[in-house]
C-alpha cells in the first residue's frame, strides 16, 4: 500500500486515533490499513451505530469514520447522537451510497465530510487533513519545525 | 426491465470491480432469466425498497471469491474464512451503492438493506412483475455474476390504476 507522510496531532505529535464503524469486517480492515499508512492508530472498531456510540465514549478518538447503511442503528443517526453529546466530535461518513440527500442529511446531523466507497487512500488522506484542520501536522512539518 | 435501470448497475460494477481488483473488466454474457436462480458459489444479496423494489445478488464461484478476497486482503485467505464471504458482501455493497447513488440522482427514491450472505442454493425467480437479468463481468480474478430482479413500484401501481379506470 502507498505510504503517506504521517499525520500527527499538533498538540503532542502523537498519532491520530481513529474509530472505524462499519458492519463489514472487510471494510474495517481495509480502512485500518489505510489509516495505518497515514501513521494513525485504530483506537476502536464497531459494526453498528449503537456500538459506535459506546465505543466513542470509551476511546474518545480524534476522528470517526462512519458507514451509513448498518444494522440496528444507521450511521447518520449514530453520528447525530455522538455529535449531540460531544459537539467537538469529528465524524466522516464513509459509504457506497453517496446521493445528495444522504450527504446533506449527514452534514446536517453533524458529520464533517463524506467519502464514497470504494475509498481511495489519497482521497481519504486529504479528507482527514481537511477535517482535522490546524489540529494535525504532517511528519515533514514536524521535522522541519524541529530543526 | 428498462435500460435506464440497468445501465447504472453495469457502469457501477465495471468501475468498482476495475478499481478494487486493479484490472480491466469486460461485460460478458447478459441474459434474462425466468427460471429459479441457482447460486454459483459465494453470493451476497441486497434488497431494495422504495420507488423501485427488488433484490440484487452478486455471485462468484468459490475459487474466484477466494482470489478476490486474497487480492483485497493483500495475502492468503482460507476458502472457509468468513473474510471471503465478507469480501463478496462488501463488493456487492459498493457496486450496488454506487448504482443506487446514480439512480437517486436521477430522481428515484429508495433505500438498500445491508448486504447479507446468500446461503440458499436457490434465489428468487423472476415473475411477471419482477424480471431477472443476469450479467457476467469478466475480471483478471475470474467471473463475477450479478443477478438483478426488480420492478418499478410506483409506475406499476399507476399503470394498474389507469387500467382499472380505462
Amino acid at each position: 500500500m502507498e505510504q503517506f507522510a504521517a499525520l500527527v496531532k499538533a498538540k503532542d505529535n502523537k498519532p491520530l486515533r481513529y474509530l472505524i464503524v462499519d458492519d463489514s469486517i472487510f471494510a474495517r480492515k481495509n480502512l485500518a490499513k489505510m489509516l495505518e499508512s497515514f501513521g494513525g492508530e485504530v483506537a476502536g472498531e464497531a459494526g453498528d451505530g449503537c456500538t459506535a456510540i459506546t465505543e466513542y465514549e470509551r476511546v474518545h478518538p480524534d476522528l470517526v469514520l462512519m458507514d451509513i447503511t448498518m444494522p440496528q442503528m444507521e450511521g447518520i443517526e449514530a453520528a447525530e447522537r455522538i455529535v449531540r453529546q460531544y459537539p467537538n466530535a469529528r465524524v466522516v461518513m464513509v459509504s457506497s451510497v453517496g446521493y445528495q440527500e444522504n450527504i446533506v442529511a449527514a452534514l446536517q446531523k453533524g458529520a464533517r465530510h463524506f467519502v464514497q466507497k470504494p475509498v481511495k487512500a489519497d482521497v481519504l488522506y486529504e479528507v482527514v487533513r481537511y477535517v482535522m484542520g490546524d489540529d494535525v501536522l504532517t511528519a515533514q512539518t514536524v521535522s522541519a519545525g524541529g530543526k | 426491465m428498462k435500460m435506464e435501470l440497468i445501465q447504472p448497475f453495469i457502469n457501477s460494477a465495471d468501475a468498482v470491480l476495475a478499481q478494487s481488483l486493479q484490472c480491466e473488466t469486460r461485460v460478458g454474457d447478459v441474459s434474462m432469466e425466468d427460471e429459479i436462480y441457482r447460486r454459483k458459489g459465494v453470493a451476497a444479496i441486497i434488497e431494495i425498497n422504495g420507488d423501485i423494489e427488488g433484490r440484487i445478488i452478486l455471485d462468484t464461484d468459490p475459487g474466484t471469491a477466494m482470489h478476490i478476497a486474497a487480492h483485497l486482503a493483500g495475502g492468503e485467505v482460507d476458502s472457509s474464512d468468513d473474510l471471503v464471504r465478507e469480501t463478496i458482501c462488501e463488493l456487492a455493497n459498493m457496486v450496488i451503492g454506487n448504482a443506487i447513488t446514480s439512480l437517486n440522482d436521477q430522481g428515484f427514491r429508495f433505500k438498500i438493506s445491508p448486504p447479507q450472505v446468500h446461503a440458499a442454493e436457490h434465489g428468487l425467480s423472476g415473475n411477471e412483475e419482477t424480471e431477472a437479468l443476469v450479467m457476467c463481468f469478466e475480471t483478471a480474478k475470474g467471473s463475477v455474476f450479478m443477478n438483478i430482479a426488480m420492478h418499478y413500484k410506483r409506475r406499476r401501481k399507476e399503470e394498474r390504476a389507469a387500467a382499472v379506470v380505462g
